[in-house]
């Protein structure tokens, strides 16, 4: 927001008047400008504060199922016992003083025609723009035997907060020398380099209290995130103690047997001590029932403004939405809201959607003295988000051992930095 | 009533085409600054722990160090791939940007006697160039209440050479070092973390 001192204002009156040319927008006659924000993670939240930053007389209502909100970011440190789960956890108190009115319900529907939301607790809420960031759902169906009561035993911990919990207390639990199984996704998942930062934090904190034990990452891809970098650093830090199993060579999970705790691999079977399933994902379920997603599960959208291409007047960001080379992280719904929050606070105000510019960097702290990072500035190139040219990147692989420690003060302060600014 | 929604339009919509204005096919400043603050905090005052501020930055210092990390004449942890990302002007925009905003300093964890110490080395071999404590800079970033580990990395790489420091500094550094010890930085760090 620019402050107004006499030299600013006359070049922004200067700017109106050229709009008074073809006409005051209605705002000045005190026009509605409500905007429903569904989903207060990561983009929601963001969403909210920064559309009451960009203009102060839109009314901003957020409905959030839950008061609190556990990130999934950082949550892998929290399995390696660097970190207690208390730093993870954000209410909404500072959402609320940037004038946001939260609601702590659940989002049953979206009537598109009346621009009105429903909930479970019979409340309604009309909009002149929605903005929808629910974050993932689990495609439950691509793993037999696997669903939402089997994962309070063999946890996904994909969403933060009480998975977290049980998968931490199963590590707690197991004796030395067992087993730990990460089933990895098909892509697009939630956080691409999530499952091997997992890996390594586990490691971690076998290494330190349960050395003769070992990790069996079982994979539905040929590749991952960072691989070069993850295996690097496992091999110099936890030696043979990580294994990945690639989907060529029968990683890929079909089914789990919960009751024996093993799963069933393209080719042979897997018994774990903890196992923890990753499972196939999909846009947040209110999206599907709003009509917002496509044949994949995920949802199309204008990637300069992020409105749905399906619904008129209502937007999706974060994991949800299809975003061109965007991965699906907390930091690019943090990037996506902010783009959203100006282009919807610009077409609230009759105005074009401003030039957007977005940014991303995936950390993952391997050990607490090594950590490496994908980073990427994007901009819409012909109707998609594109990678700037010659820009972004991974950290180098032959890099003295002070960058690999530095990355990680970087990515504790990327964390404290980015929840500020989503929550603060 | 009317008259305050008016000059909100006013301002609203100026603060939405101002930017447009200035830099016809790119995006706004704000547009632009708003996607560091994953990393340096809300509009560039830094929660810690060692990503720094760029709050209040000298709008040439900031061109000059992005345009070090572009070209790759600075070495660096993540910057160099994200300064590509930006055109020259987009740097300039974001330049002018981080200058206007007010530098909120956190608490940092510091030795009293350590950054006591700090304060008569500053005042002996820093603060001709780096004038009020730190809290302004002539050609260089904002020291007084800089995150510490950030300052530790600086010196560290000024030190060792990996970082190039101006003639008139090395010999400063130089000097103090002699005089005063490797500790010396190490209080310097304390004196600028302990400013509010």
């Amino acid at each position: 927001m620019m402050h107004i001192n006499r030299r600013n204002f006359l070049k922004v009156s200067g700017g109106v008047a050229a709009v008074g040319a073809i006409g005051i927008p209605h705002i000045a006659l005190g026009a509605s400008k409500k905007v429903v924000v569904i989903g207060g993670g990561s983009g929601g939240a963001t969403a909210a504060k920064y559309l009451r930053r960009a203009d102060a007389s839109i009314e901003v209502t957020l409905i959030e199922p839950n008061k609190t909100y556990h990130t999934c970011f950082m949550s892998n440190e929290v399995l390696g016992g660097e970190r207690s789960i208390d730093t993870i956890k954000f209410d909404y108190k500072g959402i609320a003083k940037h004038g946001v009115k939260v609601v702590h319900d659940t989002v049953t529907g979206i009537d598109t025609a009346a621009r009105k939301v429903t909930t479970a607790g019979g409340q309604s809420f009309v909009y002149d723009r929605c903005i929808v960031s629910p974050g993932i759902d689990f495609s439950w169906e691509g793993i037999d035997g696997y669903d939402e009561k089997a994962a309070e035993i063999i946890p996904h911990a994909w969403k933060a907060g009480a998975q977290t919990t049980i998968l931490q207390k199963q590590l707690a639990d197991m004796k030395d020398g067992g087993t730990v199984i990460i089933a990895a996704p098909p892509n697009p998942f939630r956080c691409p380099p999530g499952p091997y930062e997992r890996a390594s934090q586990i490691a971690h904190y076998l290494k330190k209290h349960k050395p003769k034990s070992k990790v069996l990452i079982l994979d539905a891809k040929d590749k991952f995130s960072k691989q070069g970098l993850f295996m690097a650093g496992w091999k110099k830090y936890y030696g043979d103690m990580i294994e990945w199993v690639s989907a060529a060579n029968g990683g890929k999970v079909e089914g789990v047997d919960v009751a024996n705790r093993s799963v069933q691999g393209t080719i042979d079977k897997f018994k774990g001590d903890v196992v923890n399933v990753i499972p196939p994902q999909k846009a947040g379920k209110i999206a599907h029932t709003a009509g917002l997603t496509n044949e994949a599960g995920w949802c199309p959208i204008d990637q300069g403004t992020f409105e749905s291409t399906l619904q008129a007047n209502v937007h999706v960001i974060g994991d949800a939405c299809i975003a061109g080379a965007m991965p699906k992280s907390g930091y690019s719904a943090n990037s996506q809201a902010k783009v959203c929050a100006a282009a919807v606070a610009a077409l609230l105000n009759g105005m074009e959607a401003p030039v957007p510019s977005y940014v991303n960097t995936c950390y993952s702290i391997i050990t607490p003295e090594h950590a490496i990072s994908v980073a990427a500035v994007y901009t819409l190139s012909e109707g998609k988000i594109a990678g700037v040219p010659g820009s972004g990147g991974l950290t180098p692989g032959d890099a003295p051992d002070e960058t690999y420690r530095r990355e990680v003060a970087y990515a504790h302060s990327w964390f404290k930095n980015v929840t500020d600014d989503i929550f603060g | 009533m009317k008259y305050k929604n008016l000059i909100q339009g006013i301002v609203i919509l100026g603060s939405l085409s101002l930017g447009g204005a200035a830099m016809a096919a790119g995006p706004s400043a704000s547009m632009l600054a708003n996607t560091c603050a994953g990393c340096h905090g809300t509009d560039g005052s830094s929660n810690g722990p060692a990503t720094p501020s760029i709050a209040a930055i000298k709008a040439e210092y900031f061109i000059e160090t992005m345009q070090a990390y572009k070209d790759g004449s600075r070495k660096a942890t993540v910057m160099d791939r994200i300064a590509k990302g930006y055109t020259d002007d987009e740097i300039k925009l974001m330049a002018g940007y981080f200058a206007e905003q007010k530098f909120v300093r956190i608490t940092q964890d510091t030795d009293k006697k350590m950054a006591s110490s700090g304060k008569r080395l500053h005042d002996r071999y820093c603060e001709k160039c780096h004038e009020e404590g730190g809290k302004l800079s002539d050609d260089g970033g904002i020291l007084a209440g800089q995150m510490m580990p950030y300052l530790r990395y600086s010196l560290a790489d000024f030190t060792s050479g990996s970082r190039e420091m101006p003639k008139k500094m090395k010999s400063k550094v130089d000097e103090m070092m002699t005089k005063s010890g490797k500790n010396s930085l190490e209080e310097l760090v304390h004196y600028y973390g302990s400013q509010k």
